[in-house]
């Protein structure tokens, strides 16, 4: 009895059950489970450690037992073209990874004893693709299943609001987003005008902690702007009648967050006065302020929403205001104020590459060029999606598209590995294939960023994965029905 | 103040969309010489021939052909072949080391309609697409830029009969009328499912919710609708039968703009364009066609086509879907990027579609993926945004592939349409160039220029620099507020 219910709680966090001629996929392998009482007390106990609603999506009889963690071991990838991103390309080169890091590189590299060797012959080595403008496992469905989204805190400053602790190490688009080459991204909340904390995860893991390269990466602001209120917040609001009411919000929303931040930048100071000197008092202590000091300190950076040229600029002058560390996220009309932002050394990253252009006067390219532009005028910069997980895929033809106009391939591969890595302070760790750093490869039967490229192999943090996901196996299920 | 206003009406006048004006420009170019050539008496044929030459052609229907001619003469293909002949007249285009496609189709578009969705009632199979339509929407031309040049404009997805379609040849620049597609058979929109549930839409308050709110309920609808149109069809049978007989006085049947459209479904006439996600859902529907004899010409979306390729096969639907689109909502779950291969293995005509102006703009790259996802061909890819859409909107015999007497509907890329790092140099409809790269970038000095006095202008400047307040509302929805009728119902653009 207990078994059923169970079964009838897991069908409907799921998708609305039906019986017919065609049963879901998902939901058929679950039944299947429920019949078989150890293998459904294994379920039940998994999923009550784990709190997301859709816990399961990945995890099923099929995918087996590499799925959520790769292979680990000592790995040698010969006879590959290597494309190292950071230097020259090496043909017919090897790459050794062993714990959990690309231990050598090169044309002649001496294969260690016990490693297992995968011949690359007529394949590519690259460094795997690293978007920072995503969502990724705060966000199943968007629509019509509230459960399933973590994405928005309620309230406008909540900076203590960490994206670490909402990801689901089980979503759906985690396979789907890596299986295409694309193995680390920065998942960030949306709510509010502060977000809250973005986390820095490897596509793989069974936990959060297994994912995160990076726990509290970056905090996530959405600069208030007339018109409609922060960013993407600002979708959800009425747009103000009145420009000069607009403006007055908007004063009001910059205000706000420049008391919060001075607020933290204080408390950080008496409480380091408080630990030197134990006379002093000492202030009580506070999640929302105590979660702002490394940002206001400029010890990490912060992720400010921004698409136009106003508020972009406010963005900087408020960042030097507060000795802030920013970098601009969105970025639709930067390569106008290309020279300013090269100027302050802000990085942006550049998430509407495939955006249509904003207003009705605009080049028919003006998106699609914004790249180049960046990159002429020596701005840093990183492509990104900005979706929020299921079409995180598509990154690489964004990159394709910026070369078609006008961006170096080289350059254009650089904005989806090598330069998103830096821009997170990480270069040193990911984004090339460099002996010490973490092996995310992807190894592919042609150009990277080309949509006809198939991923052959995948290491994500030097263990090989299963190149399936939820699509494959719906695919297999189906392919040959009779 | 009456002259702020005066001022702000003419800036809008003078702010065509830049690519607007030089589709203009290039109509009245085309028309210069025809007026030259009557003076001269040289005939008109004389001057509109366009040699391509030394392309690599992807004729569609009959494989690509390297260092390959086309010729264009009056809007049609002439010729394709090698060393080509034009008269001394015409307008020659190297395309040495370029790709040239036909144009793409899309078969699922919501451009140019300022209104998509009549969805307060169930059946809304009188109201038509064609009276909405905005030939000036810039999204337009930057389709062409992207090589489409047919677009299916169909009706929302509120609900279960929804409006009837429209086929347009993007001919920017031009009179609406020159838009519609001779001959295109007509269509009509079908829609099932969550958006026609209303599931992600929030009434009112004080707002009741339409019926139908269940699968159920949408099953009944199609029922209940086509009986009535049966009977209406019956009355008028039976009234034509008697006027044949010779019978005096008779009174016609009242007139039914409502089930007029829907009789011409039951006979054939008219292409039923059906939004389904679900499996059972899509059976539902093709079995209920079944029962009342007529057939589906396409599903579109179609998502969950895989599950059932057969039963859509075997009932002679076309399907029409997203490349790779998932989990945006919950009929989207189950979506998978292999669906398009599943399908066209099972002996299903396939075409991918983008549903939005801005995805509109790559459906070549769109194509591109499926060859990953479950081993199209090279040629089965480029079918899918070429012929077969035209063979699902019965506009086959006209355009979809690159044949002797097709219209010269044609797309010049830099490299091959496949590849992300090409793009569109020049796109034909009828044989006349409606986007040119090269043109392109030539004008923007110019209207650089324009726009810089523009902005000069007292209304342009912000309140703190000499402006005036200015109404803050558009003067139309932002570009691209109807894409995505799959999505928070045609209202919205999820993706940001």
């Amino acid at each position: 009895m207990k078994l059923k219910s169970f079964s009838n709680v897991v069908a409907s966090a799921n998708v609305a059950p039906r019986i017919g001629a065609v049963p879901r996929a998902n939901a058929a392998v679950r039944i299947d489970t429920v019949a078989r009482p150890s293998f459904a007390l294994a379920a039940l106990l998994f999923l009550s450690v784990v709190t997301a609603a859709w816990a399961q999506q990945q995890a099923s009889s099929t995918m087996g037992p590499q799925f959520m963690s790769g292979t680990p071991g000592t790995f040698a990838i010969r006879n590959a073209r290597i494309v190292t991103v950071s230097g020259a390309d090496i043909e017919g080169g090897t790459i050794v990874v062993s714990d959990g890091r690309i231990s050598a590189v090169g044309a002649n590299v001496a294969v260690p004893p016990g490693a297992q060797e995968i011949d690359a012959r007529g394949l590519s080595v690259y460094p795997g693709m690293i978007d920072l403008g995503t969502s990724m496992g705060l966000v199943e469905i968007p629509q019509g299943a509230n459960a399933t989204v973590d994405v928005a805190e309620v309230g406008d400053m909540n900076p203590n609001a960490q994206a670490f602790y909402g990801i689901n190490p089980h979503s759906a688009h985690i396979a789907v987003t890596r299986v295409n080459g694309v193995t680390s991204v920065l998942s960030a909340p949306t709510g509010g005008i502060i977000s809250g904390q973005a986390t820095f995860i490897n596509l793989l893991g069974s936990s959060p902690q297994e994912m995160a390269v990076v726990r509290a990466a970056v905090l996530v602001v959405n600069y208030p702007r007339a018109a409609g209120g922060g960013g993407f917040g600002g979708l959800f609001q009425q747009a103000q009648p009145n420009p000069a009411e607009a403006a007055t919000t908007r004063d009001r929303q910059v205000e706000q967050l420049r008391k919060l931040l001075r607020d933290a930048e204080a408390y950080g100071r008496a409480m380091d006065a408080a630990n030197a000197d134990r006379s002093l008092p000492r202030p009580d202590a506070d999640v929302v302020l105590a979660s702002l000091v490394p940002y206001v300190r400029g010890e990490r950076p912060v992720l400010f929403r921004a698409d136009r040229e106003a508020e972009m600029r406010a963005v900087v002058r408020f960042s030097e205001e507060l000795k802030l560390k920013p970098i601009i996220l969105g970025g639709n009309d930067a390569w106008k104020i290309a020279s300013f932002l090269k100027e302050r050394n802000v990085p942006v990253i550049l998430s509407g590459l495939f955006d249509l252009p904003s207003r009705e006067d605009d080049f028919y390219d003006v998106m699609f060029e914004s790249a180049a532009k960046l990159q002429q005028a020596g701005v840093r910069f990183a492509l990104s999606t900005g979706d929020q997980g299921a079409e995180v895929r598509d990154l690489p033809y964004r990159a394709g598209m910026a070369a078609a106009f006008g961006l170096s391939r080289a350059d254009a591969l650089k904005s989806v590995t090598l330069y998103p890595a830096q821009i997170m302070g990480l270069g040193d760790r990911l984004g090339s294939i460099d002996a010490g750093k973490i092996a995310n490869l992807v190894i592919t039967d042609g150009d990277l960023l080309e949509a006809r490229t198939r991923v052959r192999h995948l290491f994500i943090n030097g263990r090989q994965v299963p190149l399936n996901s939820r699509h494959t196996e719906l695919y297999d299920q189906f392919r040959n029905r009779k | 103040m009456r002259k702020l206003i005066t001022l702000f009406v003419a800036l809008f006048a003078l702010v065509p969309a830049w690519g607007g004006a030089w589709a203009q420009e290039q109509q009245q170019q085309r028309q210069r010489p025809r007026e030259g050539a009557a003076r001269t008496g040289t005939s008109v044929a004389a001057v509109t021939e366009t040699l391509i030459r030394n392309a690599t052609v992807i004729t569609v229907s009959r494989g690509t052909l390297a260092n390959t001619d086309i010729l264009i003469r009056n809007g049609k293909i002439a010729g394709i072949g090698q060393n080509l002949k034009a008269n001394e007249r015409a307008r020659v285009i190297d395309a040495s080391g370029k790709y040239v496609m036909p144009g793409i189709v899309d078969a699922h578009s919501h451009s140019m309609s300022d209104a998509i969705n009549e969805g307060t009632l169930s059946v809304t199979s009188m109201v038509r697409i064609r009276d909405v339509l905005n030939p000036t929407a810039p999204n337009l031309y930057r389709e062409l830029a992207g090589g489409v040049t047919t677009l299916n404009l169909l009706h929302g997805s509120a609900n279960t009969i929804g409006g009837q379609n429209t086929v347009v040849k993007i001919k920017y620049g031009r009179p609406v009328s020159e838009f519609i597609f001779p001959g295109a058979p007509p269509g009509i929109k079908f829609a099932l499912g969550e958006n026609v549930k209303r599931s992600n839409f929030n009434p009112l308050p004080g707002q009741t919710r339409r019926y139908p709110a269940t699968r159920m309920g949408q099953e009944e609808v199609l029922r209940d609708a086509f009986t009535r149109a049966r009977n209406y069809k019956r009355a008028w049978d039976e009234h034509r039968a008697a006027i044949t007989r010779g019978d005096k006085n008779l009174i016609p049947p009242r007139r039914d703009l409502q089930l007029e459209p829907l009789v011409e479904i039951l006979e054939g006439k008219r292409l039923v364009h059906a939004h389904c996600y679900r499996a059972d859902e899509i059976i539902m529907i093709l079995n209920l066609a079944d029962e009342f004899g007529f057939k589906i010409k396409t599903l579109q979306h179609v998502l969950e086509g895989y599950k059932v390729a057969r039963e859509i096969a075997a009932h002679g639907a076309g399907a029409s879907s997203f490349a790779d689109s998932w989990s945006y909502k919950i009929e989207a779950y189950d979506a998978i990027p292999h669906n398009a291969a599943v399908m066209t293995r099972a002996g299903v005509l396939v075409s991918i579609n983008s549903d939005s102006d801005e995805r509109a703009r790559r459906l070549n790259i769109e194509a591109a993926k499926m060859m990953k996802y479950g081993d199209l061909s090279e040629d089965e890819a480029l079918r899918l945004i070429t012929l077969n859409p035209a063979i699902q909107l019965g506009i086959q015999d006209r355009v979809g592939s690159i044949d002797v007497g097709k219209d010269a509907d044609l797309v010049i890329w830099t490299g091959h349409p496949f590849s992300v790092y090409s793009r569109v140099e020049t796109t034909f409809i009828d044989g006349d160039i409606f986007f040119d790269r090269q043109q392109d970038i030539a004008r923007r000095p110019e209207l650089e220029r324009e726009r810089e006095e523009l902005m000069r202008a007292e209304v342009n400047r912000p309140p703190g620099e000499g402006g005036a307040q200015q109404p803050a509302a558009p003067r139309r929805p932002p570009a691209g507020q109807h894409d995505h009728d799959d999505i928070d119902d045609g209202e919205g653009d999820n993706h940001r």
